[in-house]
């Protein structure tokens, strides 16, 4: 499988021979400016399926933003993001790739339970009879039935999780991931990224700790250097 | 931590297909978003109170005489109404900007528009449905004759819906500002005066004895214009809001 991540004013520089039909997501010349600081200029990256891009670098690099601009959410001063081709948003937008985000707020209503705010996305998912296994799964089996607002930020984090288990979505937005959660909820998070990529699906993950994705090819792209 | 949460990719092959069809996917949202309302009720009977207020107060600061108190009710009513609804719009995307779900609903592969009037419906039935209700209980101390009551209750029926979408442009608009009651009633409060003036026009035009049904056919007809337009309005405004 062909990895390239390019900095390179030729956008499809990661495109090379032979993978073409394996790359899924790949962003081609991507730039952004907030207020006076330009987050990232002329940025592209290209991603098979089955793998991770890992965007790395210090408070205020623009991380989530990128995560942001990669989701369709902020739109970008140049430059596009592309699933399978064609443009992210349609092809979002048409049902033909489901789309995971999970950004620094956990997207829980806090006067809902756990039980109550995961069974909407499973709804929206189509699966609601994966709740109870997810949750179960995730550790909050016992405080399923808190509501969201009693919830320590951990948990919240935790829920946030489950609420990405839950999407059977193809490609995973975390941003940053890993905050909050103990070393058993990392552990978890860590594999079940690796078993998203091993079962042939995509993840881009904001992070400024290390994260092991296990035996999923990781790119990385580092901002802010 | 056993893990074996399949991470349900599996289901790639029928991701052209959503989960859920459009009506059933109108009523997930609109179920949550009422539950959500009712465990928040202080805020969502703020509005209802408001509406009491403004229309007990009227009687105690004007002269109590039934034909005068007959003559200024369909103004009071509608205006107290309208103002109820300006008063609740800020909760409409407020905390869902807040708390992310504006973000999960931006990026999930439904049409925005169909969602944000669910929740603008939803919104309508804990603020909205309340002031319909309470109109003809109220009205009843304004001396108000029954065939004026019936056509009061149906303007309002048919109007403060209208109000409340009309209202949802200006809410997603300013949804990413801090501060801006002010500035949403501004925005919204021009739109909203056909809606009083064809409300009020209405119950006048019953008490007076006359045919009420040109402006409430008018009243149903800016409704239809409101249902089909105002959610897509809205849902460009909140992508620019969530940016």
């Amino acid at each position: 499988m062909t990895r390239r991540l390019g900095w390179a004013a030729d956008p499809l520089a990661g495109w090379g021979t032979g993978a073409l039909e394996t790359v899924v997501l790949a962003g081609a010349g991507l730039t952004l400016w907030r207020g006076t600081t330009c987050l990232f200029e002329a940025l592209s990256f290209s991603l098979p399926v089955g793998s991770a891009l890992l965007i790395e670098g210090p408070n205020g690099a623009g991380k989530t933003t990128l995560l942001r601009v990669i989701a369709g959410l902020t739109r970008p001063e140049s430059g596009s993001v592309t699933w399978q081709g064609s443009d992210f948003r349609q092809q979002l937008q048409s049902g033909r790739l489901r789309l995971a985000f999970s950004g620094h707020s956990p997207g829980l209503k806090p006067e809902l339970t756990t039980r109550e705010n995961l069974r909407f996305f499973a709804q929206l998912a189509g699966q609601p009879a994966r709740v109870s296994e997810v949750l179960d799964a995730t550790g909050l089996g016992a405080s399923a039935g808190l509501d969201v607002r009693l919830l320590s930020a951990g948990q919240k984090r935790r829920a946030a999780l489950a609420r990405v288990l839950l999407s059977a979505a193809d490609l995973w937005l975390l941003d940053e991931p890993q905050t909050n959660l103990d070393t058993a909820g990392r552990r978890f998070l860590e594999q079940a990224l690796g078993e998203h990529l091993a079962n042939g699906g995509t993840a881009v993950v904001a992070a400024h700790q290390s994260l092991d994705f296990g035996s999923g090819p990781v790119t990385r792209l580092a901002l802010g250097s | 931590m056993a893990l074996n949460v399949a991470t349900g990719t599996s289901s790639r092959d029928a991701a052209a297909e959503p989960a859920l069809g459009l009506l059933a996917l109108f009523w997930v949202i609109l179920a949550r978003d009422l539950r959500v309302g009712l465990r928040r009720w202080t805020d969502a009977s703020n509005s209802a109170l408001f509406f009491i207020l403004v229309v007990t107060l009227f009687p105690l600061a004007l002269s109590p005489r039934a034909e005068q108190l007959r003559m200024i009710a369909p103004g009071v009513l509608w205006i107290a109404a309208l103002l109820a609804t300006l008063l609740s719009l800020q909760l409409l995307f407020r905390s869902d900007l807040e708390d992310g779900t504006l973000e999960q609903l931006l990026t999930l592969p439904y049409p925005l528009g169909w969602m944000l009037l669910a929740k603008t419906l939803a919104h309508w039935i804990i603020t909205g449905m309340p002031v319909v209700l309470m109109a003809p209980i109220l009205a009843i101390t304004y001396q108000l004759p029954a065939t004026a009551l019936s056509v009061l209750t149906l303007s309002l029926l048919l109007g403060t819906p209208t109000l409340s979408l009309l209202g949802s442009i200006g809410a997603a608009l300013t949804a990413g500002l801090r501060g801006a009651g002010v500035l949403l009633v501004f925005i919204v409060a021009p739109l909203m005066l056909p809606v009083l003036i064809l409300g009020a026009r209405a119950t006048d035009l019953a008490l007076a004895g006359e045919d009420p049904t040109g402006p409430l056919y008018l009243l149903g007809a800016l409704l239809v214009l409101a249902v089909s337009l105002a959610p897509v309005v809205a849902a460009g405004a909140i992508r620019v809001s969530a940016d």
